[in-house]
């Protein structure tokens, strides 16, 4: 036997480390299933060229008006027909010829229906006659970094830095509790430490694999930006994942069965994945619950893995998502080791 | 020492000592409190009272040498599936200072051919012999196993018990712990039967089985003769009373006593005193409708005891 073949740390991270790679699921969870989220939301939120957003009218003549913008499709319907189209969203909006003019029947919290309206308007206005005050032009770019799935990609980032370092700390920890593993261990003059010190050194050799991955994919198949120093965005994966691991540690550190684990864990993990802007940002919340949005461990992972990617700024000026993921780190931490139970 | 968990006392005023070398068993039925005797004895668990000096070494200064002297085997371990025998068993040892190489532990424990199969593939007894292995890497002066042989097979618990002979020919200090009373008269040096959370007899498996009073027993029900006669041909299962003292006074007959209208005499000379047992029931107008007879073992010592059986437990 080496020397290396010899320390327990070395076997303990391998052992971690050997089986992870057997447990075909978790390989899924961990690599697989953020990329095929993402891809799944790159498709589905593509740069299309702008919509052509369905209308209706009740007269050809307007139907005919229109139809002159290049945005719209207009149908000739009658009012009852029309009505029915925009309660099952057919259309977006419903021109209506009046005796005094042209009513626009549509819901103003649709943001396509609010667009129709602008659109219809001009059109009409224009096919009666109305001359424009200023001239203007448009020019149009394509900016990478301002895109949906550009903004989701850090977002996947840290929920899955979250998912993975939670599922692995609590799982591994409680299973071995529930099959009394754990007390064979401390019953063998394996230091403690070191029990916990392999979970962390596993997790770290599996994250630089899964943030390699994750990121590369988005980069060569999106080209989703990394504006900022690809240091500082490691600092920020390894905070994170230290933070989260922490926590995955707390939720395991008195578990004794796994479905009181997972039950642990999704009770930390949904509010998170809802409140902490993974798939929107976490700013349309309430004012009065955005101190409690901001503490939470993944909004601040988000927060800054998203200035880092997509805005390029320094670690230096992300002081305060850095300090309450550290904040995450130490307390469960501490606490984890006062209330562990071994057995 | 003393244990209790809430209100219920696991181990009472416990007193014990254990010899170099040898093999001692704790026998007693499920939750008569050994195995937190022996996990108490492990460091495992704290006693609430008392202190426990193994190999010189106490708990409560030198855990981590005693750690790295003793072996242990746990009740109900499952080591995880997806390790290999082998890759278990290096797990193990790397945790030692000093010990017995993997290929050694994995001959001693019979697993060559099991070497790199995944621990979830083993049988029970290949299992049981993996935390056995486990149990040796540290080349233990002294090794705890908790009822090493529950669950498994008769051929299987037959071949864990050749490797415990073998480890007691290697000059280890064994205790265990069983349930089984045929367990611990094959492997113990020395036993302690424990009920309740104490040891109610201790000595050799020889001098334990002696203090019965006689080397057979004989156990055998009755039923009237005028009874057998008025229902001839249905077996009757009305287990008669007798007058004891008739049959305590025949030579040869230590004791009796009555289980569930069972009689038990405890016999030195089997074969002059049955003829005499069943003169005197034939005396006493009474009918056999069972009988048998067996040696002497640590069953009857624990039923002599507590008038209750091992196994109803």
């Amino acid at each position: 036997m080496s020397r290396l073949d010899e320390s327990s740390l070395y076997q303990l991270t391998s052992t971690r480390f050997r089986l992870f790679l057997r447990e075909p699921e978790a390989i899924f969870w961990v690599f697989i299933f953020p990329i095929l989220l993402a891809v799944g939301l790159g498709i589905a939120f593509r740069n299309r060229p702008a919509d052509v957003l369905p209308v209706g009218a009740t007269t050809s003549q307007l139907t005919q008006a229109l139809a002159a913008d290049k945005g719209l499709n207009a149908t000739t319907m009658d009012e009852e027909v029309g009505t029915h189209a925009l309660a099952i969203g057919t259309i977006d909006l419903l021109a209506i010829q009046r005796q005094d003019g042209v009513v626009y029947k549509y819901d103003n919290t649709n943001p396509d229906a609010r667009a129709a309206r602008l659109l219809a308007e001009r059109a009409i206005q224009t096919a009666a006659g109305r001359r424009d005050a200023i001239d203007s032009q448009t020019e149009l770019v394509q900016e990478t970094g301002a895109r949906y799935i550009d903004f989701v990609v850090p977002g996947l980032l840290g929920m899955n830095l979250m998912g993975s370092a939670i599922w692995g700390m609590g799982f591994a920890i409680v299973e071995a509790r529930q099959k009394k593993l754990l007390k064979r261990m401390v019953a063998s003059p394996m230091p403690r430490w070191q029990y916990m010190a392999s979970f962390i050194l596993s997790r770290l050799l599996m994250l630089v694999i899964e943030v390699v991955v994750f990121v590369g994919f988005a980069r060569l198949a999106f080209g989703v930006p990394i504006r900022g120093s690809l240091i500082d965005l490691g600092v920020i994966c390894l905070i994170t994942s230290l933070a989260f691991s922490s926590l995955g540690l707390l939720i395991a550190s008195r578990a004794k069965t796994m479905e009181a684990a997972s039950g642990l864990m999704n009770l930390v993990m949904l509010p998170m994945w809802i409140l902490s802007g993974v798939f929107f940002s976490a700013t349309r919340f309430p004012a009065a619950i955005q101190p409690l949005v901001r503490a939470l461990p993944l909004t601040a992972a988000i927060d800054a893995l998203r200035s880092n990617m997509l805005q390029g700024i320094g670690l230096s000026h992300l002081l305060m998502p850095v300090t309450i993921l550290l904040a995450w780190l130490v307390v469960p931490f501490a606490v984890t080791m006062k209330i562990f139970r071994w057995r | 020492m003393r244990k209790t968990f809430g209100n219920v006392v696991a181990v009472d005023r416990l007193d014990l000592e254990v010899m170099r070398g040898e093999c001692f068993g704790l026998l007693g039925p499920n939750g008569a409190g050994k195995t937190t005797t022996i996990e108490i004895c492990e460091g495992l668990t704290d006693p609430d009272r008392g202190s426990v000096t193994l190999l010189g070494l106490s708990w409560k200064t030198e855990a981590k040498e005693l750690r790295h002297r003793i072996g242990i085997q746990l009740q109900e371990t499952q080591f995880p599936d997806k390790l290999t025998v082998e890759e278990t068993l290096r797990l193990f040892r790397s945790f030692f200072h000093r010990g017995i190489a993997v290929d050694e532990t994995i001959r001693i424990a019979q697993l060559e051919e099991k070497r790199t199969a995944r621990v979830g593939g083993l049988s029970g007894g290949q299992k049981q012999r993996l935390a056995m292995a486990c149990a040796l890497v540290g080349d233990p002066e002294l090794l705890f196993l908790d009822e090493p042989t529950t669950g498994l097979d008769p051929q299987a618990r037959r071949h864990l018990w050749d490797l415990v002979d073998d480890l007691k020919r290697a000059g280890r200090t064994i205790i265990l712990t069983t349930h089984y009373m045929d367990e611990a008269e094959r492997l113990c040096d020395r036993v302690g039967i424990m009920d309740h959370g104490r040891i109610i007899a201790l000595g050799t498996p020889a001098q334990l089985i002696a203090s019965v009073g006689g080397d057979h027993i004989v156990e055998f029900a009755v039923m009237r003769s005028d009874a057998a006669r008025s229902d001839a041909g249905r077996t009757n299962s009305i287990r008669g009373d007798l007058d004891a003292a008739p049959l305590k006074e025949i030579p040869g007959v230590q004791s009796h006593r009555v289980d569930a209208g069972l009689h038990q005499l405890s016999v030195t000379d089997l074969h002059t005193t049955v003829p005499r047992i069943f003169s005197a029931l034939a005396a006493m107008g009474l009918h056999l409708s069972e009988f048998r007879t067996h040696s002497a073992s640590l069953e009857d010592v624990f039923v002599g005891l507590t008038g209750r059986n091992l196994r109803d437990e």
